[in-house]
């Protein structure tokens, strides 16, 4: 084992001068404004980054020792360091404390991985762990909605935590919907964002052009949606993997133009202001209602508050998105869903069992498009005014991520994921410019540890025997 | 032989694949309640017979006709409409199961057309209607049975990716006969079996055709199974069909040996 040492120095040597050829420019230096007259200047970050590579030689030293079975050293270290981080220490930025911190703990979990594994493995094999797994998954969903039914009487409730919560949901129903797309029928989209704009703009012109309500509007959105799915599917459902995955990029895009372009309808870029909020009952969620109605707070004959609005937002998507989980779970029993996940096994064999593969990825499309559009016209609602910019790309790759990481066909997960992917950038905004180097390692770590999502287990849709519960099987 | 009217007719079939004719000229017919063997050496146009009789490809020339209530002309149906209508179901060469769904589920997918109708187009289904669930409940029913048929009654809450070579065949040709079809095309069932799932195959395979009265065509190297099963052989070399014929006959046929066994008059290889 000593023999190995001078060939891990060497390695970590190696990696810190990557690190430091690659760090040199983009941490090394930084542009700062030093007024209008001179224009850009650089500021020198150099301690920053020989700090940075010093952390970066020693979590190489430890992971290289985790890998050649020398756990205990590694451990040592990455107690060291992550002791370190915690050390009053004069650095540069809190960034620096955060990143010697977190290499120690890579270095903790790289160390105690293999028992970890390990005692899953055992867990997961023995039928106590089977059923406890089945048990927890079961119960940790009842627990999971239980919280988040209680959560705006909590103490916690914040305005920043109630808009947070509310900006989870609405990421949680899409990934909901596109797991039908993605997860079951196996249909890669790229561009599931086109129907969520859709169903935006479907409420947004309906509310302000002819004066509908958001409840007489949500189905019609729905419906708008659902039907630019189906004009979509007719003509690239023929295609497979890859390439429909580049032709709901294009659809996506074309959609987002169009909205861009289409200045009479849309008003272009400038986008479209004063959207009514949802209503209950015909109450509006204001100060002062407009003539011809009351407020929210006239009618329960209560104080108004501005939190009002907000909790029942948050109560109207955790419902909508409730009652995708619910359809998505009803669908998979049904003779579709088992057709979705067939023809995500097997095309070739669904077709020579007489099933129209068209038809089923169609359905798939179009109920995936139609959640996409009921969660896009709550997102007009809530934000009151909506332009293009907010149905760019990276809002369907961050849905995908979701779905993906959270493990393909898995509802829990999907959840998870939104939590994590969502969640994490808003909790880490004091890191500041960092934040997303936080987002890009928490998506590394779940790719390495856990390469099919969070959650990969697939319960059958239907059984023949009844699980056993206890006892060996 | 019974001189039933034939349930499947290729007439003329011939497959052209840019300068490549795979299959040239051939006709034969398949009785119901009979089973027929394709043999011929590898590459002589088998597997393309079965994939213009099952959709996958589209015919140069020829007419395949399959009897059932009315005339289905195969070549100009769409894949899907072919097991769907005139039901014709197959089975593949490479096993073609859902590796990740369960053997229960692989053979409700197969009972999907029958399903969809009475769940409404998922919509009664989706309100929990009983007509749906009575329906549900035949087609397990019709699972189980098929399940208990080939032995796999205990897995079925199982993967169908982790069952065991021999079972995923056996699971194969159960889940093409919940399609209630009339016509079963099997491609190579016994490749890669012992001999004694073999001799189990070969069981299987004379039920459903005495049981449940259909028709099947197979393709098959093994020729333990295609002499002792088959009711008539269809002998293929190089796209042509150069004899046909009851299994004994052909055992003899000068051509048949000179082709497929080859010219020195030795032992019929066994794969």
């Amino acid at each position: 084992m000593v023999g190995r040492i001078p060939s891990v120095l060497k390695d970590a040597a190696l990696t810190t001068f990557v690190a430091a050829a690659l760090g040199f420019f983009i941490v090394g230096f930084r542009t700062v404004d030093v007024g209008s007259t001179k224009g850009l200047s650089f500021d020198y970050q150099f301690v920053d980054l020989g700090i940075a590579l010093v952390v970066i030689f020693f979590g190489r030293v430890g992971l290289s020792l985790a890998a050649a079975g020398l756990p205990w050293p590694a451990l040592a270290l990455g107690l060291a360091m992550a002791a370190i981080g915690t050390l009053p220490l004069a650095m540069p930025s809190s960034f620096l404390h955060w990143f010697v911190i977190l290499g120690g703990i890579l270095i903790i979990l790289r160390a105690g991985w293999p028992w970890a594994n390990r005692w899953l493995t055992v867990a997961r094999h023995s039928p106590s762990g089977t059923v406890a797994g089945q048990a927890g998954a079961k119960w940790f969903g009842a627990l999971l909605l239980a919280a988040a039914l209680v959560m705006p009487f909590t103490p916690m409730a914040d305005q920043k935590t109630m808009d947070l919560s509310v900006l989870i949901l609405t990421y949680v129903m899409l990934g909901w919907g596109l797991n039908i797309v993605v997860g079951l029928a196996g249909l890669l989209d790229l561009g599931y964002v086109a129907f969520y704009a859709v169903g935006a703009y479907s409420y947004a012109l309906f509310s302000t052009q002819l004066g509908l309500g958001f409840w007489a509007v949500l189905p019609i959105a729905g419906a708008m949606a659902a039907s630019f799915g189906l004009l979509l599917g007719f003509p690239v459902l023929r295609l497979r993997g890859d390439y429909l995955a580049i032709v709901t990029l294009g659809f996506g895009e074309i959609i987002r133009l169009v909205i861009l372009n289409w200045f009479d309808l849309t008003n272009g870029p400038a986008g479209i202001g004063s959207i009514p909020g949802p209503t209950l009952f015909g109450a509006v969620f204001a100060e002062t209602a407009p003539a011809g109605k009351q407020t929210f707070a006239e009618m329960m004959g209560i104080p108004f508050t501005g939190s009002q609005r907000l909790v029942f937002l948050y109560y109207i998507i955790l419902g909508l998105a409730l009652v995708t989980n619910l359809f998505a779970q009803r669908m998979r029993r049904l003779p579709v869903g088992r057709a979705w996940e067939a023809l995500r096994e097997d095309e070739t064999a669904c077709r020579a069992l007489g099933i129209n593969p068209t038809n089923t990825k169609l359905t798939a499309f179009a109920v995936g498009a139609m959640f996409a559009g009921f969660a896009g016209s709550f997102f007009a609602a809530k934000q009151r005014f909506i332009s293009p910019e907010s149905f760019t790309f990276i809002e369907s790759a961050i849905i995908l991520a979701i779905v993906v990481l959270g493990g393909m066909g898995s509802q829990i997960g999907v959840v998870l994921a939104a939590v994590l992917l969502i969640g994490l950038p808003e909790w880490f905004r004091d890191l500041g410019s960092y934040r997303m180097l936080a987002f890009g390692l928490a998506m590394v770590l779940i790719m390495v540890f856990r390469p099919r999502g969070l959650i990969a287990h697939r319960e059958p849709s239907l059984r023949l025997h009844p699980v056993r519960r206890g006892g060996a099987p | 032989m019974t001189d039933a009217a034939p349930l499947i007719e290729v007439e003329h079939l011939t497959m052209r694949f840019g300068g490549l004719l795979a299959v040239d000229d051939v006709s034969f017919s398949g009785k119901p309640r009979e089973i027929t063997a394709i043999i011929g050496p590898n590459g002589a146009g088998k597997t393309t017979v079965f994939n213009c009789i099952t959709g996958f490809y589209k015919p140069t020339i020829g007419r395949l006709t399959l009897r059932g209530e009315r005339d289905y002309l195969l070549e100009r149906m769409l894949g899907h409409e072919i097991g769907q209508q005139a039901k014709v179901a197959r089975t593949f060469q490479n096993i073609r199961l859902f590796p990740g769904m369960t053997v229960l589920e692989n053979l409700m997918v197969a009972q999907h057309n029958k399903l969809m109708l009475a769940s409404g187009m998922s919509v009664f289904g989706l309100l929990g209607l009983g007509s749906y669930r009575a329906a549900e409940a035949a087609a397990i029913d019709k699972a189980r049975d098929w399940l208990q048929r080939i032995g796999l009654e205990v897995d079925a809450d199982r993967p169908a990716g982790e069952l065991p070579y021999g079972a995923q065949r056996r699971l194969e040709i159960a889940r093409a006969m919940c399609t209630d079809p009339r016509l079963l095309c099997l491609d190579e069932p016994a490749a890669g079996l012992n001999p004694r799932e073999s001799a189990e195959l070969n069981q299987l395979l004379v039920s459903i055709r005495e049981r449940e009265g259909v028709g099947v065509l197979l393709i098959e190297h093994d020729m333990s199974v295609v002499m002792q099963i088959s009711d008539h052989v269809v002998v293929l070399d190089y796209g042509r069909k150069i004899a046909e014929g009851p299994p004994a006959e052909m055992q003899r046929d000068a051509s048949v040996i000179r082709a497929y066994l080859g010219t020195d008059e030795g032992e019929a290889p066994s794969a």
